[in-house]
């Protein structure tokens, strides 16, 4: 009797704090202190929406934390740079259309032989520390990424062929190179630094229409308009970013009220929002995912069983199965949306076919199938989903798939700069939009280490002469037609030799609040703000 | 010795559990659908097709939850073995022998109990990977001290009880009276910890799983699906009750055990 008493006196409590867990829930998410701790949901959703559009403010949710370093010459994920994009600019940025436009310099000359570039610099070009933009920053900032070696490969062996910088008068840099490099302007996008300055790593400052102003590991990010901005400026006056590793949570976040926008939702979690209070936008990930597959590992270092692997992925049916249809099939590693640079005949290279990849598989001498791994970074669901029907569908070669789910930072460590796996489902990005960043990576310069050690971005160490020599060509080639047809071979090399099981560029379905307008989608990675406005 | 009576308790888990069991096992060798195979049958309504309906890939919730709790159970039992096991060796030393092993085994096991057992089944996770056999390990390492600790206070009770003094007396080894005469007299406190610690490795493994660290796809478990259940609540309840409901139902017919064999060891007293 006694201990029956205890018990009940126990479930009572745990009930009440149960109850007190709820309440403070509710009045975090909805942001008021005061008496009314029992408005309904409902109400909450709408009134902090509504406190928030009449401050001007929004909440973004995110999916992953920033990288550690926010030094943007340094930064590796593509949701960091998602991020940053508002706070940092480059001499030129990127328009929605993925051409490059004037941003810290106002003009551009280019001389008939395409070696010498005469920028001017934007008057009054501020700083988010306050101090104004001079030469000496810029020479500073294209010097930083074309010779410290944590930079980004892709950026930095671009930027060699740069022979000298030099001040011309107050407001004007001539850029001398060795070669032509017709990839150069996108390069240049790269993020004007202050000279002087040495935290970039944990307080950047940058030129772009948001400022940065500090961040919570594993919680938020903050950004502040910049009212000094040359530009157009930002319509929100404050972004925070809130980060939820689990998509379910941004989802219920959305619907609590917490959140007002979400990008890269799925289809299934967008059927889980109510329509009245969510606009739903659909652009491109500009993304290739794809079932990578480490090329020097068995059996993947034999070229018959990566052909196998793509005859026996059904590429529709993932789409079908877990994208309710939506995104669009690629054959090589490079997305739709470049339509420059896309080769659509590519995307029916292997059709599914079952028998094909068993016969393959027989030929390479796996008759019965073997088991394989696949690493996905848990907190991106659509991989994850991707792995799943990858393995289902393997099944039928007698391929016996099993995930392995890893957490994003032992992801980007062990899978991507460890190079310790064997099959990944990933996406990978263009950073900066030209062909090269995409292709480049699969040369052997990117994939043994140089004498300092540091390997490059060949991390499923694919291993192709041909390749390599199409790539020189390529770069020292300065006819853009004859340039978009050797990228064009690259792309058909890989996509031959099954380089890795291509699949899609995912539909990005971005969730956003009634009454927030001016989401802007670009062919990048990336979220523009400074577009976004409450009516 | 008295005769042991059977209690309302111990008869209705007894049949909870046994029709559980049952249906985990017909599991294993029939299930109305393929457990992974996908269909375009996504998100259906359970209907007489599809008892408990189907999830995101159009797969048979039924099926999957057939041998995703068999998954679960195989894991909850060798873990129970392996934590049980080794506690029950370790105290039985410990409290038998008493002395230097003793002070040694048991802080040994204090430093262990310190660990928050989630996390330390992580760290263990982290170690070894995830995967359904690392899960046992970890697990079963995380329910080590409470078994030693337990096991330890009951031999060391009848240490210094007459029949065993008689016994090592008589020349019977310790192993033999280890065996022989103490082990028996210490099942009235070792069988309802197994049930209490079943359920706990049951929702241990659940939870490791919910949180991605567990059992990995294609392996089917009772956690994943739940995690997976849980961001479609609304457009599909049925996932998760059901996947819920199935658990609470296991657990509850093993506590009702647990509870059944103390009342009795009670009235035997």
């Amino acid at each position: 009797m006694k201990k029956n008493l205890l018990a009940g006196i126990l479930a009572v409590s745990m009930v009440a704090a149960l109850l007190a867990g709820c309440g403070k829930g509710t009045a975090q998410n909805t942001g008021t202190a005061g008496t009314q701790a029992a408005a309904d949901a409902a109400a909450g959703t709408e009134q902090a929406s509504t406190e928030r559009a009449k401050a001007n403010e929004i909440v973004i949710g995110i999916a992953q934390d920033l990288d550690q370093s926010l030094d943007p010459h340094y930064a590796v994920a593509a949701g960091t740079k998602e991020v940053m994009f508002n706070v940092f600019e480059g001499l030129v940025k990127y328009d929605s259309k993925g051409d490059t436009v004037p941003a810290v310099a106002s003009d551009v000359q280019i001389s008939d032989d395409g070696l010498v570039y005469t920028f001017t610099l934007r008057d009054g070009v501020k700083f988010h520390n306050g101090d104004t933009v001079d030469l000496d920053d810029v020479i500073y900032s294209i010097q930083r990424c074309k010779d410290d070696p944590k930079v980004n490969p892709q950026t930095s062996t671009g930027l060699q062929c740069i022979e000298s910088l030099e001040k011309d008068g107050d407001n004007k840099l001539v850029m001398t190179l060795s070669e032509p490099n017709t990839e150069l302007m996108s390069l240049l996008t790269l993020a004007i630094l202050p000279a002087d300055y040495d935290k970039q790593d944990t307080a950047p400052v940058g030129t772009g229409p948001y400022k940065y102003v500090g961040r919570t590991a594993q919680e938020s990010v903050e950004l502040e308009k910049f009212a000094d901005y040359w530009g157009t400026p930002g319509n929100i006056d404050k972004v925070t970013y809130k980060i939820n590793e689990k998509v379910e949570g941004l989802v219920m976040g959305l619907e609590s009220g917490a959140l007002d926008l979400v990008s890269h939702l799925s289809s299934t979690q967008v059927a889980e929002l109510n329509k009245d209070n969510f606009n739903i936008e659909q652009g491109t990930m500009n993304l290739v995912q794809a079932l990578y597959l480490n090329n020097e590992a068995a059996p993947f270092d034999n070229e018959l069983v990566r052909q196998a692997l793509c005859y026996a992925v059904d590429r529709q049916g993932i789409l079908d199965m877990a994208f309710d249809g939506y995104g669009f099939p690629i054959g090589s590693n490079v997305f739709p949306a470049f339509t420059k640079y896309f080769d659509e005949s590519l995307v029916g290279y292997y059709e599914h076919d079952v028998k094909k990849a068993k016969e393959l598989l027989t030929q390479a001498g796996y008759p019965d199938g073997f088991d394989m791994t696949i690493t996905v970074p848990s907190n991106y669901q659509p991989h994850v989903d991707t792995a799943e029907v990858i393995a289902e569908q393997l099944k039928e070669v007698g391929i016996n798939a099993t995930l392995n789910r890893v957490e994003w930072e032992s992801w980007k460590a062990d899978t991507y700069a460890g190079r310790n796996f064997q099959s990944t489902v990933i996406g990978l990005t263009a950073d900066p939009l030209t062909a090269r960043s995409l292709l480049e990576r699969f040369t052997t310069g990117q994939r043994v280490a140089d004498e300092e050690g540091n390997r490059g971005n060949n991390f499923i160490n694919y291993n192709n002469a041909d390749y390599d020599a199409l790539f020189e060509q390529a770069v020292k080639c300065y006819d853009d037609a004859e340039q978009v047809k050797i990228y064009k071979e690259m792309e058909k090399n890989l996509t031959e030799h099954a380089a890795s099981v291509y699949i899609q560029d995912m539909a990005d379905m971005v969730a956003v609040r009634k009454g927030l307008t001016g989401l802007t989608f670009y062919p990048l990675y990336v979220l523009d703000v400074s577009t976004l406005k409450w009516e | 010795m008295m005769k042991k009576k059977l209690n309302g308790y111990l008869i209705a888990g007894c049949i909870i559990t046994g029709i559980i069991v049952l249906w985990i096992i017909i599991g294993r060798f029939y299930t109305p659908y393929p457990p992974t195979k996908m269909s375009s049958a996504k998100l259906q309504a359970p209907s007489a097709a599809h008892l408990f309906g189907t999830d995101k890939f159009g797969r048979d919730i039924f099926s999957r939850v057939m041998q995703g709790s068999g998954t679960t159970l195989l894991i909850a039992a060798l873990t129970i073995l392996i934590g049980a096991g080794v506690g029950t060796v370790v105290g039985a030393v410990t409290g038998y022998f008493g002395g230097i092993v003793d002070e040694v085994l048991m802080r040994l096991n204090d430093a262990l109990t310190a660990f928050p057992s989630i996390l330390l089944a992580l760290v263990i996770i982290s170690i070894l990977g995830p995967g359904k056999y690392n899960v046992i390990i970890a697990l079963g390492i995380v329910f080590i001290p409470s078994y030693a600790r337990m096991m330890r206070t009951a031999f060391a009770a009848q240490r210094d009880v007459n029949y065993i003094i008689s016994a090592r007396l008589m020349g019977a080894s310790n192993l033999r009276i280890l065996l022989i005469h103490m082990l028996p007299n210490t099942l009235h406190v070792l069988l309802p910890a197994l049930t209490i610690g079943f359920n706990n490795a049951v929702l241990a493994e659940a939870s490791m799983s919910f949180l991605g660290i567990g059992v990995t796809p294609p392996d089917v478990s009772m956690g994943y699906m739940l995690s997976e259940a849980q961001g479609m609540f609304r457009s599909a309840p049925w996932y998760a009750l059901s996947v819920g409901g199935v658990i609470a139902l296991l657990v509850f017919g093993v506590s009702l055990i647990g509870e059944g064999l103390q009342i009795m060891n009670k009235e035997v007293d």
